[in-house]
């Protein structure tokens, strides 16, 4: 049974360092806007943005826009009004909330940065299929609007090993973005700094996974939750030397944290695996929740998506193309199985968490019975929280309030039973 | 030395239930009553209720275990748990072998597996959606003008096979004014409201296995069960006082804490 305790979330000193880099991440899109230098491109969560980086481009990634307008639940009032304008209340709720945000005149920038009124004017967008559709479709909308660019990279999907092909077919595909880019900067792509933007990427990236690596420890230092809101520079600031300089910040103090046995978790029990998106307005909500059942999520595949190994900057393009097809979400379900279960292994993870959101199928695995093969081959139990990204339409606290707890039950049931049956 | 009772209280969606237990574990007093829109009201009323039973007060109770929508709301339980554990305990109380439970809620249902041994080793809810719970059987009763209550004995009275193809209450609602338009029989259409509330159970889960039924729909409705036994080929099970299942295994899970 699930006793619950007062509990608090552990703040990681780090954060302060964060919160500042992400103010100046704002204010100087902010500033480029106002000055008209330098230009800005819109760039998807794992799209080119080393290559917009070493053409002088400032870059911003509405997808963090979208989680934003997510996490202040600002998404629930600013959906309907996209949907009233025609775009269908089941497509990804990031396009939704940011398109009926504009509409509206409302940013949670404005709130979070004062001074800020709105969301940068970019001068090209520039877009990867990797994450889905979705997101040529919204940069559609915004260059429409602007009479701006839209250009951007066809992904493959269901890849299982990536090839030779599909790292030629992905970095011809980038290189065939330079002429344009070129056109709007006025100057050549310098592939010295192109090299230099992807070394910059790989290092934070490098960084990410052994900040995410911590958690292997048992207890974790820190929990998915914790994941979700310190990926940011690796989001919007990878290819820059910000990001690594917070990363190697933040690593130090969870390196402490392990060698001290500090635990996110007090009382550390369970360890989850989460799959899919975060449910970004109850974050906090669900980080007390698992803090109350004495649980840790210690992985997810979403804060891993951050991780780019095959960077290489002697080989730009090509190495860019195989990064970004190695990501998880455009990989085959039998990658994707096999995936889990290192992480499962590496995490030593007692059950996986679900999360079945309603308007990102692309980001959602166990609509196709991977939860049920997952069992089947290694017995791990798993839930599926029926919810969404930004759309609290589609989640039900109590539902999932209770779901969650009686996972925590059936599991803590099940340890016991293991500790019954191991002979003193 | 003064007795010791342990009580389960089940504070759901739609009604609070509440079962005390002896130190053998007799059941030897339930009440319940709406929850209506103040849970701690509606769990304070049912715990003096059960207290009253053995002719003591509800401060003497000092083992409640708290389950339900509500199970924040008690205070001076000993613990809260889920009525997923609630339902598992107090079926394989009623039945200790293998078996899959249905409980159908007045806001929700779930389908529990317990093993032989009595874990309960999984589980599945229906989705953020009423369709198939005792909410939408209160909602169509209320379209038809029939108290809930008689809803069962309407149904038993049909002699066709009428169906509700919708997937969702509000569509269900409006194949129903389909149906009443073209006059079919009231008798039928409350037997495709219960025959609708059965296909979204058995969409849940394969239900293996030998199947137990709970909750305040199967104990006020037993049209549900034959329906279910109809649809997998099999008998099902229903404890006693099937609407008490959850408090009923708080109760029991109080007593061995």
């Amino acid at each position: 049974m699930a006793d619950r305790k007062e509990a608090s979330i552990k703040k990681i000193a780090a954060i302060k360092t964060m919160r500042k880099l992400m103010a100046g991440h704002f204010y100087e899109l902010d500033r480029a806007v106002k000055e008209g230098y330098p230009k800005i491109a819109w760039c998807t969560s794992v799209g080119p943005a080393e290559l917009l980086r070493a053409m002088g481009f400032l870059v911003y990634f509405p997808e963090n826009h979208g989680a934003m307008l997510g996490a202040t639940r600002m998404a629930t009032e600013t959906i309907p009004a996209a949907n009233a304008i025609g775009y269908s209340p089941d497509i990804c709720s990031y396009l939704t909330s940011d398109i009926g945000a504009f509409v509206q005149g409302r940013t949670p920038l404005s709130d979070a940065y004062e001074g800020i009124e709105s969301i940068p004017k970019p001068d090209v967008l520039v877009y990867n299929t990797n994450q889905c559709r979705d997101v040529q479709d919204w940069f559609a909308w915004y260059g429409h609007h602007w009479s701006r660019p839209v250009i951007g990279v066809e992904s493959y999907r269901n890849v299982g090993e990536v090839t030779d092909v599909h790292v030629a077919g992905i970095a011809g595909q980038l290189k065939a973005l330079v002429p344009t880019l070129e056109s709007i900067t006025g100057e050549k792509l310098d592939m010295d700094r192109l090299r230099e933007a992807v070394r910059l990427s790989r290092e934070c990236s490098d960084l990410w996974k052994a900040v995410l690596e911590t958690a292997a420890a048992k207890p974790a230092p820190l929990t998915f939750f914790d994941s979700t809101i310190h990926m940011a520079p690796a989001v919007v600031m990878r290819g820059t030397q910000a990001a690594i300089d917070y990363y190697n910040e933040l690593l130090p103090e969870l390196n402490t944290r392990v060698a001290e046995g500090v635990a996110a978790v007090e009382g550390e029990r369970q360890r989850l695996y989460w799959e899919g998106m975060p449910v970004w307005g109850r974050l906090r909500d669900l980080a007390t929740q698992f803090l109350e059942l004495g649980t840790a999520v210690v992985a997810s595949t979403y804060a891993n998506s951050w991780i780019f190994t095959a960077l290489d900057e002697q080989e730009p393009f090509e190495s860019m193309a195989r990064a970004y097809t190695e990501l998880f979400i455009v990989r085959s379900d039998p990658y994707k199985e096999a995936y889990i279960e290192e992480m499962i292994d590496t995490f030593s993870v007692d059950g996986i968490i679900f999360h079945e959101a309603k308007t990102c199928p692309n980001n959602t695995n166990c609509l196709h019975g991977m939860h049920l093969r997952l069992h089947e081959r290694l017995g791990v139990p798993s839930i599926i929280i029926p919810g969404d990204l930004s759309d609290l339409r589609c989640y039900s606290d109590e539902q999932a309030r209770t779901q969650i707890e009686a996972f925590v039950e059936q599991l803590d049931g099940q340890s016991r039973r293991q500790a019954m049956a191991t002979p003193a | 030395m003064a007795e010791r009772w342990f009580v389960g209280v089940d504070i759901g969606a739609s009604v609070t239930k509440a079962v005390l237990l002896d130190e053998t574990g007799n059941v030897r007093a339930r009440a319940c009553r709406n929850s209506g829109a103040d849970f701690l009201a509606a769990a304070q009323d049912c715990l003096q209720r059960v207290a009253a039973g053995v002719d003591s007060v509800p401060e003497q109770l000092e083992r409640i275990v708290a389950t339900g929508y509500g199970r924040g709301s008690v205070q001076q339980a000993l613990s809260r748990v889920t009525e997923i554990t609630c339902h598992a305990r107090g079926c394989y109380e009623s039945f200790p072998q293998a078996i899959t439970i249905v409980d159908i809620g007045g806001q929700d249902n779930k389908v529990i597996a317990v093993t032989a041994e009595g874990d309960r080793h999984n589980f599945k809810m229906n989705r953020k959606c009423a369709a198939g719970t005792g909410a939408f059987l209160e909602e169509i009763a209320g379209r038809l003008d029939t108290p809930l209550a008689g809803l069962s004995e309407l149904a038993d009275r049909a002699t066709g096979h009428v169906e509700l193809g919708s997937f969702c209450t509000v569509f269900a609602k409006t194949e129903l004014l389909r149906l009443i338009a073209q006059g079919t029989p009231v008798p039928e259409i409350a037997k495709a409201a219960f025959r609708s509330v059965v296909k979204r159970i058995v969409e849940m889960d394969p239900l293996a296995g030998q199947v137990v039924m709970t909750g305040g729909v199967v104990a006020h409705h037993r049209i549900v069960v034959d329906l279910v036994s109809d649809a997998i080929g099999r008998e099902v099970l229903v404890p006693d006082h099937a609407q008490y299942t959850g408090a009923y295994g708080a109760a029991l899970i109080a007593r061995e804490a």
